[in-house]
């Protein structure tokens, strides 16, 4: 405490430009990594574009060999995700379409040049709805109980403390295969099977030990002095955690709603064993396209491509604080 | 600032405040407890019932009772040399993936490091690998190695017919390679979890305060010497979090390798959590052999766990 106050809290943080970063060898050096970087991220992404590609391209195009980098695009695997579709007989599909195409939707018109007609909605989409309730919802919980729960654990001194943090990394080791039957067994005697509140809940006690861990991570490098000042300024701990802590613990706060809402998001063998129709996922829906018929890569790509696109959202929304640095990290030692 | 300083200095604190709002207690049960209760409730029940199932010959399709056998389950398991085999295939695993992740990771980490032009974009594409579901990634990974229709064998420039390398099926020009298969579901879980090991080193560098680094600039310290004495130990508790969560993963996962191989060709991919899975799921569905099995994996689990907190203890009071 003392030492705190002789130091003074009166001086301004002044942030500062590193003066080890402005000579023109250290911008050289700066583009030369900014291009590195693109380089890298572009090569990690050519099964992103091989993906997206795939999601365009006709059924047959999609196993083509060698595979086609040229191609006429077409919308038959976002057709094929989003509506359920029957047969019609070639001529009559001819004729639709020669016909009055005015009447006829896009949609429509890309599932009768390939001879189907559509008969409406598939799941798909009603289980999309789904996963985004079901993983908005763990992702928020997660965050919340696992912030206070890690501050609780980063700043006093909890009975068991090691003990107890051990106990939740547990929580995340016994492997899924076992938990599912037990699990299965607990929701049907409880009503949680198939509904939003049991896959809520389950997805943010999963979420849980990353979300405690990770954020008792960060909290730890906040520096104590400037909640002890607030304190001493007659603030009290809550006002002193939401005016402090939390600003400065935003990065921390932006990696663990990342990474629960992508496990939250993709989870599968859950949903699958746990859920039937009304609280089913999209997951278990895109591995099951695959039953029908061979192989649909257009369909999945489609899918898959359609279910990265929410996530990939929030993730650059965040990207700011994912990328900041500290805001005043000037007392530490 | 050591650890007994720091709680001597709250303490102090906490008696000058508990008079004002909540007492420290109050705060603490709280903020522990709604979490605590949550974990407990959800995984007391599966925890002890698979445990109760690991003592018994089950099979969840059968309508017959769970019948006591004592160890069997466990003492079939460990004297089975297969078995063995799987766990050293998965250590080999484990050790690739999480290795080559760790180093690709905080590599990645190193350089995105500072800001330029475009990096937030840069970096939200950078982990969209990790964004995409396993199974996705799985299939689509097979379609990519796939040799008559894939692009991985045209990005090699290997596209003869028949002198083309299979990659999931392990064959180059139609020879077995030892492990080829392995390698082939190694690199692409390096290639989807790299990202993950990124972003926390990232944060970790970026909360480093400047005023380190300039000291040692002008006390001329060199590069190596700045990265090895500020950079290393300052990221190494969130980096060690990160590998301690892959390291988890790699030991669970079952996911990407069931998408891509299913085990195969033979058993040479035949992770043990693929083995778990094909025990739980598939054929007798053997519920109470894998439920052994589970808490065999659980343990080497936990095991590895402790070294990893030891070590990132010791970090934390070195820092």
């Amino acid at each position: 405490m003392s030492d705190f106050y002789e130091v003074g809290p009166a001086e301004p943080v002044v942030i500062s430009t590193r003066v080890d970063k402005v000579s023109p060898k250290a911008r050289r050096e700066h583009n030369v990594r900014a291009a590195i970087v693109i380089a890298i991220a572009m090569f990690c992404l050519l099964p992103i574009f091989v993906m997206s590609m795939t999601a365009f391209k006709t059924r047959s195009d999609a196993v083509s060999a060698p595979p086609k980098l040229l191609f006429k695009p077409t919308l038959e695997g976002f057709v094929f995700l989003f509506t359920e579709r029957a047969l019609v007989p070639p001529a009559r599909a001819q004729e639709l379409l020669a016909s009055d195409t005015t009447d006829l939707s896009l949609f429509e018109r890309v599932a009768l040049s390939s001879g189907q007609e559509i008969t409406g909605p598939s799941d798909y989409v009603g289980r999309l709805k789904n996963s985004l309730i079901i993983a908005g919802v763990s992702t928020i919980f997660s965050v919340v109980l696992g912030f206070f729960a890690a501050y609780a654990f980063s700043r006093f001194d909890v009975p068991g403390k090691d003990d107890l943090m051990f106990f939740i990394l547990s929580t995340r080791m016994l492997p899924a295969v076992v938990v599912t039957i037990p699990l299965f067994l607990m929701y049907r005697q409880f009503g949680l099977h198939d509904t939003y509140q049991g896959m809520i809940l389950l997805y943010t006690v999963f979420n849980l030990s990353l979300a405690v861990w990770l954020l008792k991570g960060f909290i730890d490098e906040i520096p104590l002095e400037y909640e002890e000042a607030a304190l001493v300024d007659g603030y009290s701990r809550i006002q002193a955690i939401f005016k402090i802590v939390l600003p400065q613990a935003m990065t921390g706060i932006a990696a663990t709603v990342v990474f629960s809402l992508i496990f939250a998001w993709n989870e599968y063998a859950f949903a699958l064993m746990l859920t039937s129709d009304k609280a089913r996922t999209a997951p278990p829906t895109i591995a099951t396209m695959l039953g029908r018929g061979g192989i649909e890569w257009s369909a999945i790509a489609a899918g898959s491509l359609g279910f990265l696109i929410p996530v990939a959202i929030v993730v650059f929304l965040l990207r700011d604080y994912l990328l900041r640095g500290v805001t005043f990290g000037a007392v530490r030692r | 600032m050591t650890a007994v300083q720091t709680q001597a200095r709250t303490s102090n604190v906490q008696q000058q405040k508990r008079r004002r709002g909540l007492s420290d207690r109050a705060i603490i049960n709280l903020f522990i407890w709604p979490t605590l209760l949550l974990l407990i409730l959800w995984n007391a029940f599966p925890l002890f019932y698979s445990l109760f199932l690991s003592f018994t010959e089950y099979s969840a399709i059968a309508r017959k009772e769970p019948v006591w056998v004592g160890l069997a389950n466990y003492q079939d398991i460990l004297t089975d040399p297969q078995m063995w085999k799987y766990f050293a295939t998965t250590g080999r695993y484990a050790l690739v993936t999480v290795g080559m992740q760790t180093l690709l990771g905080f590599g990645l980490a190193l350089l995105v490091r500072e800001k330029f032009k475009g990096s937030g974009l840069i970096t939200t594409l950078i982990l969209i690998p990790m964004m995409l579901s396993p199974v996705v990634v799985g299939l689509f990974w097979k379609l990519i190695y796939n040799p008559a229709f894939g692009f991985f064998n045209y990005l090699i420039m290997q596209t003869t017919p028949g002198k083309a390398p299979d990659m999931l099926a392990g064959t180059i020009a139609r020879t077995p390679v030892p492990n080829l298969a392995l390698w082939a579901v190694a690199l692409v879980d390096i290639w989807m979890w790299t990202p993950f090991v990124m972003l926390l080193a990232l944060s970790g560098l970026k909360a480093i305060p400047d005023y380190l680094y300039e000291a040692a600039v002008i006390d001329r310290a060199s590069s190596w010497f700045q990265f090895r004495r500020i950079t290393l130990p300052q990221v190494a508790p969130l980096l060690m979090i990160a590998v301690l969560f892959r390291t988890i993963e790699a030991f669970k996962g079952f996911d990407l390798v069931m998408g891509m191989t299913g085990g195969g060709p033979g058993d040479q991919t035949e992770l043990i959590a693929v083995n778990l899975y094909r025990q739980a799921f598939q054929g007798q569905f053997r519920t109470g052999h894998a439920s052994a099995l589970a808490y065999i994996i659980l343990i080497i689990i936990i095991a590895i766990s402790n070294l990893y907190i030891r070590y990132l203890n010791g970090l934390r009071e070195e820092g």
